[in-house]
């Protein structure tokens, strides 16, 4: 019997046992009357079905677990395995073949020796899931008539079962700590155990970039100096992203609140969202496809030397484009959150539209606006598909925006795509990459919220 | 302390400040005013912009991919009788009928026929799905093989392409050659929506990939939407103002924030080298994108869950309800819409993501769809970006038709998430 057949068995025993408690509970009601019952019928049906459920279900993860074990120790006390080569990579080898093949994964051998294995490994397999199952059935019984068995009307289900309920609501919430706690016990495991082979200095200072050559055997020394990413990074993403973005999202935000007819808002805003909701890897091919090709011919056309296919410029354009949503809500956010007495009183002064905005509600709503562009940079610096896919592999320090320089998350992919060993240098390198990343990140969002958080108390 | 008319412009005339027939106060006027409209045209030149940057997005995605959904096809005369084929008619009606046709050497049959109908190199014209199409003949008619058959079969890259207007100038000579002959079509390309991928552009499809955005979004739905609504029940409803509730509210916002690369290495160190779950799989797809997208559904479901006014809870609470009946029979119902669109939001996200799923390893060469969630799959996304790379004009065209569907699912996710919250909410 497989382990899915038996955890059909085990929750239709719960659905069982939810139906008979039930309607124990609602007979139990009828001759005791409604007020002398603690709990709902239906509430009993939910305890009793929980402890159907639930310890069998508890049972049967730590059988799945403790099997394989098990299974291996009861092959290897048969006859057959004694013939076993004792060198332990072959051993190790032959076994896992042959349990594959017992459990149908796999349906022709390499190893001949594992053909003769494969019978007392299905024997056990099928014994020890078998004695699972039936034990997993039984204890879904005694848990249902143990629970069966304190249906009364003084019983109070209800709060047994909400209390489970409520553990289960705080186990959710936790998981959030528990991805967080992840997040940053992996970052920081693989980047320690990369700064055990790499000088961090070196790696947070070093002008030179080139993994290949530590793979390859050159040492680690001068291989991965991270500076050329992070200065490409910070160009595409915090200055020529920021360059199309700021202009553009805030002068359409200021547009589209102060000057456009509402049926002209009502059309362009939801447009201009529809570009954040562009996947990145659109945007890539399109900054590929499109736009690179044609920057690599201006620049030519203009004499600019070392442009290349894979230009900054491309893929900052791009990102620029697809943060502009971005900007312009946030800018539109805070000025909306600009008290109507101060446009009204520049109004009144006799100032015109263009003059209030730009010398009442901008200075009055910058807080909000600096917030937003923080919030932006941190998203704009952790995107990758389209410097994946528009930027180079080069790490070039350089300010030519139509040269190629390559980005800490290009590099990443870079480095975790293809062969993977994971305890080289080149490997672990992208888990330090993406430290950097996720703490720069971090850091840009706290002070963006504390900006835009201390802005907005101060006019509420 | 008073500001005159000096102090504001040093060095000019003083005028009285109501001396509007003045000419320098009109012409400053007229110089305000200006600036007012130049102003305003530079708002409306900034979201013109960003329109016609969408426009020219789509209609480039749009122009190269609508004929990613075309073929083009040969109208290839085959002599079966006076041909290599290898196949006794009397098999094609027992069930061994397609083990006969693979092995009835049908390639050999087509490059001979193309080059006997349309000249030496003619069997460069043919793709090599060609034999599919061959085969469907036979099977659908076998007196084929007694004479002489003209079928209908899609043409090689190099031939599609230059049909399409992009080709060299050798495949452009033969199209000409095949169009005075009469044997050029274009038909629609259906293997496009239900092939796998492949190595000749002519031949692959996105089914494949899919399949495994679908299956991928299934684990990343049933992993995200209960926890995220559980969570954000706890924290809203529940949860006793302390250390640990700050703690859960600063991790959910610091994780809606993190880079999707992020969670990928997280998928990589945790589900692959920590749990040795199987690489490429939509099970460790769907459950990394199911940690991006649940900070998402948490977030929109506590101002969903915000947004439903405290007289309803206080009322069920009066007449005795517990505060878990409450919140399961009263609040959730009512804040289910907010939390849906929130969820379809998050959802249209995780679909588009393509960079935590290259770290867990989501960027193999999948030739057929998989069957379950531990098969190794592909994205669609990820095939976009695999497509992406391809050098082959064909694959152009390839690339941006599977982006216009990935683009129609997003719209259509986007589009129901609008007209949730349109029908379903509630001003209280």
């Amino acid at each position: 019997m497989s382990g899915g057949m038996a955890l059909f068995i085990v929750v239709a025993l719960g659905a069982i046992g939810w139906i008979v408690a039930r309607a124990r509970a609602t007979r139990m009601q009828a001759e005791a009357g409604r007020l002398a019952t603690h709990s709902l019928p239906g509430q009993h049906g939910w305890y009793v079905a929980l402890w159907t459920v639930l310890p069998a279900l508890a049972f049967l993860a730590v059988w799945a677990s403790v099997t394989p074990a098990l299974v291996l120790d009861s092959v290897l006390n048969t006859p057959v395995a004694q013939k076993l080569p004792a060198d332990d990579f072959t051993r190790s080898a032959i076994l896992g073949e042959a349990r594959a093949l017992a459990s149908g994964a796999r349906s022709v051998a390499f190893n001949p020796q594992s053909l003769t294995l494969v019978e007392p490994f299905r024997a056990a397999i099928l014994r020890y899931s078998g004695l699972g199952a039936l034990l997993a059935i039984i204890l879904a019984f005694a848990g249902g008539a143990y629970a069966l068995s304190r249906v009364r009307p003084a019983f109070t289900a209800r709060k047994r079962v909400e209390k489970l309920v409520m553990w289960l609501l705080l186990g959710a919430s936790l998981i959030a700590i528990i991805t967080t706690a992840g997040i940053v016990a992996s970052l920081l495991f693989e980047s320690l155990r990369f700064f055990s082979m790499v000088n961090p200095l070196d790696f947070l200072f070093g002008l030179k970039w080139s993994p290949q050559s530590a793979a390859m055997g050159y040492g680690t020394r001068d291989a991965f100096g991270a500076v050329p990413l992070f200065w490409g990074t910070i160009f595409i993403g915090a200055i020529i992203a920021m360059l199309v973005a700021i202009p553009l999202g805030l002068m359409s935000a200021i547009y589209l609140t102060q000057y456009a007819r509402p049926q002209v808002r009502r059309w362009m805003k939801p447009m201009l969202e529809v570009l954040a909701g562009v996947p990145t890897v659109v945007y890539g091919y399109f900054a590929a496809l499109t736009i690179a090709p044609a920057l690599r011919n201006v620049a030519s056309t203009l004499g600019i030397s070392g442009a290349s296919s894979e230009s900054a410029l491309a893929a900052g354009l791009v990102m620029g484009v697809m943060i502009i949503p971005f900007i312009s809500s946030m800018a539109d956010d805070s000025i909306a959150a600009v008290p109507q007495s101060m446009r009204d009183g520049s109004l009144a002064m006799g100032a015109t539209t263009s003059e209030t905005i730009r010398r009442v509600l901008i200075p009055a709503a910058l807080p909000g606006v600096v917030g937003g562009v923080l919030l932006a940079v941190s998203r704009a610096i952790g995107e990758t598909m389209i410097v994946v896919m528009a930027a180079g592999l080069a790490a070039n320090l350089t300010l030519n925006p139509f040269a190629s320089v390559t980005t800490v998350t290009t590099q990443m992919v870079q480095l975790l795509t293809g062969d993977q060993e994971f305890d080289s240098a080149k490997t672990l390198a992208a888990f330090a990459l993406g430290l950097v990343l996720f703490v720069v990140t971090l850091l840009l969002n706290i002070v963006a919220l504390r900006v835009v958080k201390k802005y907005r108390e101060a006019y509420e | 302390m008073t500001i005159t008319a000096t102090q504001l412009n040093p060095g000019r005339r003083t005028i009285a400040p109501t001396a509007w027939r003045d000419d320098t106060m009109r012409r400053r006027i007229a110089r305000r005013y200006a600036a007012e409209r130049r102003f305003k045209l530079l708002g409306l030149a900034a979201v013109l912009l960003s329109a016609g940057f969408l426009a020219f997005l789509l209609i480039t995605m749009i122009g190269n991919g609508a004929r990613g959904f075309t073929r083009t096809e040969i109208a290839l005369p085959i002599d079966f009788q006076h041909s290599v084929i290898m196949i006794d008619p009397a098999t094609l009606q027992s069930p061994a009928a397609q083990q006969a046709l693979a092995n009835a050497n049908l390639p050999a049959v087509i490059d001979t026929a193309a080059n006997t109908a349309f000249g030496e190199g003619g069997a460069r014209m043919i793709s090599p799905g060609a034999q599919i199409a061959v085969r469907k003949a036979i099977l659908a008619d076998p007196t084929v093989l007694n004479g002489t058959a003209t079928i209908t079969v899609p043409a090689s890259e190099g031939i599609d392409v230059a049909a399409k207007g992009h080709g060299d100038a050798a495949n452009e000579a033969a199209v000409n050659r095949l169009k005075q002959a009469g044997a050029l079509s274009t038909g629609f390309n259906l293997r496009f929506l239900t092939a796998s991928d492949g190595t000749d552009p002519t031949l692959v499809g996105i089914w494949g990939a899919l399949k495994g955005s679908l299956i991928t979004m299934g684990i990343t739905l049933a992993l995200s939407f209960p926890i995220g609504v559980l969570a954000a029940l706890y924290l809203e409803e529940y949860a006793p103002r302390n250390r640990w509730t700050d703690l859960v509210e600063v991790s959910i916002n610091n994780l809606a924030a993190v880079p999707s690369i992020i969670f990928g290495l997280l998928g990589l160190a945790i589900f692959l080298n920590l749990m040795h779950l199987p690489r490429s799989a939509p099970l460790v797809g769907g459950m990394t994108l199911a940690l991006m997208t649940m900070p998402v559904i948490v977030i929109a479901g506590r101002n969903a869950i915000k947004a439903v006014p405290p007289s309803i809870r206080n009322a069920a609470l009066g007449i005795g309800a517990s505060p878990v009946q409450v919140v399961f029979h009263h609040v959730l119902p009512l804040a289910l819409p907010g939390i849906l669109t929130g969820t379809i939001i998050g959802m249209a996200r995780a679909l588009g993501e393509t960079a935590p799923l290259l770290m867990i390893g989501m960027r193999a060469f999948v030739a057929s769809p998989p069957g379950g969630i531990t098969d190794p799959a592909s994205v669609l996304p990820v095939q976009i970006f695999l497509w992406s790379d391809e050098v082959g004009r064909g694959f152009i065209e390839k690339t941006s038709a599977a982006i216009i569907v990935l683009l129609l699912f997003l719209l259509t996710m986007n589009s129901l998430a609008i007209y949730l919250r349109n029908k379903f909410e509630k001003k209280w």
